[in-house]
């Protein structure tokens, strides 16, 4: 693969709440078309580097590029329409809108008609067991149907990259394997994932390279199948469950 | 089968605290789908599971925050379902919480002593209208005995600190807001000592910290354990749950799927399964078995 | 003879205007999670403009309705661009801290410009009526409920058709993940101040039209109803707002059928209290909600208390006793012991609002009270001033915190519009008691201050006896501060829910900060009855709550040195600078609106 300029690329971040310091020099960079996971358990400084990346929160130092360009000056739909969608944690539908109202949502920033009438289809063709839910109102979906309308509001609005707040969240080991298997489905098609989760092997099952965030640090990085094996990993987050 | 594994022989023939059957449902979701926990005096029993397994959800049912749709909850043998969390706290259960709840513009100190609140003798008397005139006044004019109550417990909060080594002492006066995430938790343990819980929820005590910061709380959990004090703790950092607990409770999707000695909890295929993760597990070897997802093509190591 | 059928028409008419105001106000919770006191303000300058339009350039009707519409949507979207906008970061208290200053400020603006007195609105439709059965219904009947009906309709077809009104509803629904998709946030809060502004312009114009006059003080009261039409359908529900709205048009139309006008807004208020305490949620919700999270309702921004030196606080305490000896002004001495007595009221609402985080609203229902209770105790029983300021104060404290009780277990906002409608109530029920109050002639010749059988009517005394009473006092909150009540009080404030997780009861500190509160308030309406000589139901009104509140957040929240400060800076100067009446008013609402942007910790912070 040549090599590209990546798709989402976070340089030296350094954030601020108030007098407590949430990053220090963070660095990440996600390449087209790949699968990215962060690791970090709670209170790691995971959330914020999601609200950094949609400007939602503005770093003290540092820089966030996307397709190259610095979005530290632009205001968030700016940013979401250089190409970046959101499964946020705990997925935030819209409850009291049907679904196919919350896949427009997916869509806001686009502005051409025909395009999103078209991409609904194919989403759809993607996700069938939302189809059939369109007009139900989000909220009373289940958690893992939840998830793949979040998923799928995400697509609407053609994203060449999709940042995704532990998806498997709360769901059911089934659930877990179907969410798995859709994003594996929507990187086939040249999305590239931007992934936190805290379940590191779960994580780096999927993905392509891996980040691991202490503390608002990154102490460890790499290929997720180096990842996978490397013992400070297993350490960190398995409690050397393997070593029984 | 909820309970592969025998439960140990010590279980005490009256837990400290029982909860059957815990049901709490919100909107479409059902956040806790029967949950029995209980807790002998001078246990350490871990809760775990992963993100919204119904951990938090089911602390709150516990320590009075939410209400269960379902269930009941037996402590230091009253029932204590739906009671309000200020009685549960008065009964001596008291928590932590996941994100910090320190009083952001009381000092360390005052913070702590907030903790000491159910131990006051001022707030004993529970009677309406002449049980607070009498706090007030006592107050406000306050006598010796109060006065020497207060002295006692400041000494107490610096030996309570005492407990963070360095890290509380020198910023006994500093309001909490100006504290840093992992001194927050911090305050918020010491806060709850100060209550001399007869149970003590610790709610992820080490989220936020570092390696060493986490393995200095893992020694002083572990020293109040050796204290006699009985914890129900969340954590993550499966490490630290195997070694200090004394049973450990998996609970994944709002059920308990497992629970036992950390060793059997930690070899239970059903545990690997849904806490550590679907397939591979670091071995190579049980990746093998999971044909699947191991071999996901890596579309630019082309 | 009108019959129940005149009534219900009445009451929908009535209950249509209030729906334009209560689904702006509706629209505005649900995007900004405020609620907007300045909103009756823009109804009167809606109401205004249509005035000036109709009488000074004789516009037709719909053209008459496009200009009010068009300004007070401008208005709107100047409101939040300027007033809420910037306090993006605040505390949830702090927009409507804002919200309340930007309403003195328009109010008064109206004000200034056009007169207090009323004006007529000429009609300009035909005045004839159709009667249905053993009532009628008149044109403008008509039109009010056509206009409503038409402004619902474009409303729904707006957010459930077009992209933007999509918006507004996930914004409403969740704000950060409709930020994620892109949605821009400050727009569609422009876009909902707009709406909801055009739509309280409009209600201004018909309710101008419907009484044929219109006043520049009209507006609170209509803030009031919008909002309470609002709390019964649910804050923040769209067709919740509209469906309480009318409920609450037919209940005051048949509450003033049955006991007459004086009664109309007392059935308003008990109807908010009643919703508040038993379904705080509104009418429709039926779901348990989880405990939202922690500093939701507090004013307190972080910062360490200035700490004043001894010798200056010693000077000043000084220079307070000598003055009457050293400056021979009458005037000036007045001046100042109305500032002790707004200090004892700012100390009061500085330790509920301040120390205890309940952003109290009616405080001034305090000062009634205690003054209502001094002053009869004097005139009918006879007893001696000394003790009946006693009484007021205990009185206060007493009925005050029993009153407010059930708003214990509120939070927020809620707190807020509680102990505002708490003491809407009880000034109605002194209009209305008349056979103890004396209803709206009020009670003169009450009985001079006097203390150990001396009657004071030295200026000089007077100063003295305030002076000393407020002095003790506030030595006295000191000390409660200092005791384990001050930081358990504290720790409310800062987060209720893990208070209670350490034992802390609500409703017992939460009552002995009002009780302790109320007697200091009223104490101070006890001595000002006594001083005057003559009260009624409108001495101790909703401005003096309001002003009470700016006193405590400019000294800064629960600081005790900080209201006396504070008194001083807003009774003091403008009385020294002699500021005529109406430009005071806009006064306090610019250093409100100064104060909650640029020094939310007050002059000398937050304790």
């Amino acid at each position: 693969m040549s090599e590209t300029q990546p798709i989402l690329a976070l340089k030296d971040i350094d954030t601020f709440y108030g007098p407590v310091q949430a990053h220090f020099g963070l660095s990440l960079h996600v390449g087209q078309g790949e699968i990215v996971s962060l690791l970090g358990g709670n209170a790691s400084g995971k959330s914020t580097t999601m609200k950094i990346i949609l400007g939602l929160v503005k770093p003290a130092a540092g820089d966030v590029l996307v397709g190259g360009i610095s979005t530290l000056k632009l205001k968030t739909p700016e940013i979401v329409r250089l190409g970046v969608g959101t499964v946020p944690e705990a997925r935030r539908l819209f409850g009291a809108m049907s679904v196919r109202e919350n896949l427009l949502m997916g869509a806001f920033v686009r502005n051409d008609k025909a395009g999103i009438t078209a991409d609904l289809d194919r989403v759809l063709g993607l996700f069938p067991r939302v189809a059939q839910r369109l007009d139900q109102q989000a909220g009373t979906l289940s958690g893992g149907e939840q998830q793949m309308v979040a998923m799928a509001r995400a697509l609407m609005g053609r994203p060449r990259v999709i940042i995704m707040d532990e998806p498997t969240m709360g769901l059911s080991p089934l659930w877990v394997d179907r969410v798995l298997e859709l994003i594996r489905q929507i990187n086939g098609q040249g999305v590239a994932i931007f992934m936190v989760e805290q379940n590191a092997s779960l994580a780096l099952q999927i993905a392509h390279r891996g980040y691991v965030l202490q503390t608002g640090r990154i102490v460890l990085e790499g290929r997720a199948a180096d990842l996978l094996t490397d013992a400070r990993i297993r350490d960190a987050y398995l409690g050397g469950a393997e070593a029984a | 089968m909820t309970a592969p594994f025998p439960l140990p022989a010590a279980a005490a023939p009256h837990p400290l605290l029982e909860a059957r059957g815990l049901v709490r449902r919100f909107g479409g979701l059902t956040a806790v789908a029967g949950i029995d926990l209980s807790i002998a005096a001078g246990e350490l029993v871990s809760v775990i599971g992963p993100n919204g397994a119904g951990k938090t959800t089911a602390f709150n049912l516990i320590s009075g925050l939410d209400r269960p749709d379902e269930g009941s909850i037996c402590f230091d043998g009253a029932d204590i379902t739906g009671r309000p969390p200020e009685a549960v706290a008065v009964a001596g259960l008291v928590r932590t919480f996941q994100h910090g709840r320190v009083f952001a513009n009381l000092s360390v100190a005052d913070n702590v002593l907030v903790g000491a609140h159910r131990r006051l003798t001022a707030v004993r008397p529970a009677w309406p209208v002449v049980g607070p005139l009498a706090e007030l006044a006592l107050a406000l004019i306050r006598p010796p005995s109060v006065k020497a109550e207060e002295a006692a417990l400041r000494e107490e909060v610096r030996e309570i600190l005492a407990i963070f080594g360095e890290r509380l002492l020198p910023r006994i006066d500093q309001p909490a807001y100006s504290l840093s995430y992992a001194n927050r938790r911090r305050v918020e343990i010491a806060r709850a000592l100060a209550a001399r819980p007869k149970l003590l929820l610790l709610d992820e005590p080490t989220a936020g910290m570092n390696q060493t910061e986490t393995a200095e709380m893992l020694e002083i959990i572990a020293a109040l354990k050796a204290r006699g004090q009985t914890i129900l703790l969340i954590e993550h950092k499966l490490d630290m749950v195997m070694r200090l607990s004394d049973r450990v409770v998996v609970l994944d999707d709002g059920r308990k799927i497992a629970e036992g000695l950390p060793l059997a909890v930690r070899n239970d295929p059903a545990v690997i399964e849904a806490y550590l993760g679907h397939g591979a597990v670091g071995s190579a070897a049980r990746a093998g078995d999971d044909a699947p997802s191991a071999e996901q093509p890596l579309p630019l190591s082309a | 003879m009108t019959s129940w059928f005149d009534h219900t028409i009445n009451g929908l008419i009535i209950g249509n205007i209030y729906a334009l105001l209560a689904v702006g106000l509706a629209l505005i919770f649900g995007v900004s999670r405020l609620i907007n006191f300045a909103h009756g303000s823009v109804y009167v300058v809606g109401a205004y403009v249509g005035w000036v339009a109709v009488s000074v350039l004789h516009t037709p009707f719909p053209l008459t309705l496009v200009i009010v519409v068009a300004l007070t949507a401008v208005l709107g979207v100047v409101v939040e661009r300027f007033g809420i906008r910037p306090l993006a970061g605040a505390p949830r208290i702090a927009p409507l801290l804002a919200t309340i200053g930007l309403s003195f400020v328009l109010d008064q603006t109206v004000q200034i410009l056009f007169s207090p007195d009323p004006r007529a609105v000429p009609m300009q439709l035909p005045n004839w009526r159709v009667a249905i059965g053993g009532g009628s219904i008149g044109v403008l009947d008509l039109l009010i409920g056509g206009i409503g009906i038409t402004a619902a309709s474009a409303l729904f077809a707006f957010l459930k058709l077009t992209k933007w009104g999509w918006a507004v509803r996930a914004t409403a629904l969740d704000r950060d993940a409709a930020r994620a998709m892109g949605v821009d946030v400050d727009k569609v809060n422009s876009i909902v101040f707009a709406v909801a502004s055009g739509l309280g312009g409009v209600g201004g114009v018909l309710v101008g039209m419907y009484y044929n006059v219109i006043t520049p003080t009209m507006g609170f009261e209509a803030t009031l109803k919008g909002i309470v039409a609002e709390v019964v359908g649910g804050v923040g529900n769209v067709p919740g707002a509209i469906v309480g709205s009318l409920l609450l048009g037919i209940i005051e139309s048949y509450g003033v059928a049955l006991l007459g006008t004086s009664y109309r807004n007392l059935f308003a208020f008990i109807l908010l209290i009643v919703i508040l305490v038993l379904r705080p949620n509104g009418l429709f919700a039926s779901r348990r909600q989880l405990p939202p999270e922690p500093m939701t309702g507090t004013f307190v921004a972080p910062s360490r208390p200035v700490r004043l030196p001894v010798p200056l606080v010693a000077a000043a305490a000084a220079l307070a006793i000598a003055l009457p000896l050293l400056v021979d002004s009458g005037y000036l001495i007045q001046t100042l012991t109305n500032v002790w007595l707004y200090a004892l009221l700012g100390l009061s609402l500085t330790l509920v609002a301040g120390t205890s985080g309940q952003v109290s609203l009616g405080h001034a229902a305090l000062l009634a009270i205690g003054g209502y209770t001094s002053a009869l105790l004097a005139l009918n029983l006879g007893w001696p001033v000394w003790l009946t300021l006693f009484c007021g104060g205990l009185v206060a404290a007493a009925l005050g915190t029993l009153l407010v009780s059930p708003a214990f277990r509120l939070r927020g906002h809620y707190v807020s519009i509680a102990t505002l409608g708490i003491g809407e109530i009880v000034a109605l029920v002194i209009l209305n008691w008349e056979s103890v109050t004396r209803g709206p002639i009020g009670v003169a010749g009450i009985p001079p201050l006097s203390l150990f059988g001396y009657e004071l009517y030295d200026t000089n005394a007077i100063y003295w006896f305030a002076l000393a009473l407020m002095a003790a006092l506030a030595l006295l909150q000191l000390r409660l501060l200092g005791s384990h009540l001050g930081r358990t009080l504290r720790a409310v404030r800062d987060d209720d829910v893990a208070a209670r997780s350490f034992g802390i009861g609500l409703n017992r500190y939460k009552g002995l900060a009002f009780a302790f509160g109320g007697f200091f308030a009223g104490l101070s309406g006890a001595f000002t009855a006594h001083m005057y000589s003559y009260i009624n139901h409108e001495t101790f009104n909703t401005q003096i709550s309001v002003l009470a509140l700016t006193i405590a957040i400019l000294g800064g929240m629960g600081n005790v040195g900080g209201a006396i400060l504070g008194s001083l800076a807003l009774i003091g100067l403008p009385e020294v600078f002699r500021v005529a009446a109406e430009y005071r008013i806009l006064l306090y609402g610019i250093a409100l609106l100064l104060l909650v942007r640029f020094r939310p910790q007050g002059l000398l912070g937050t304790v």
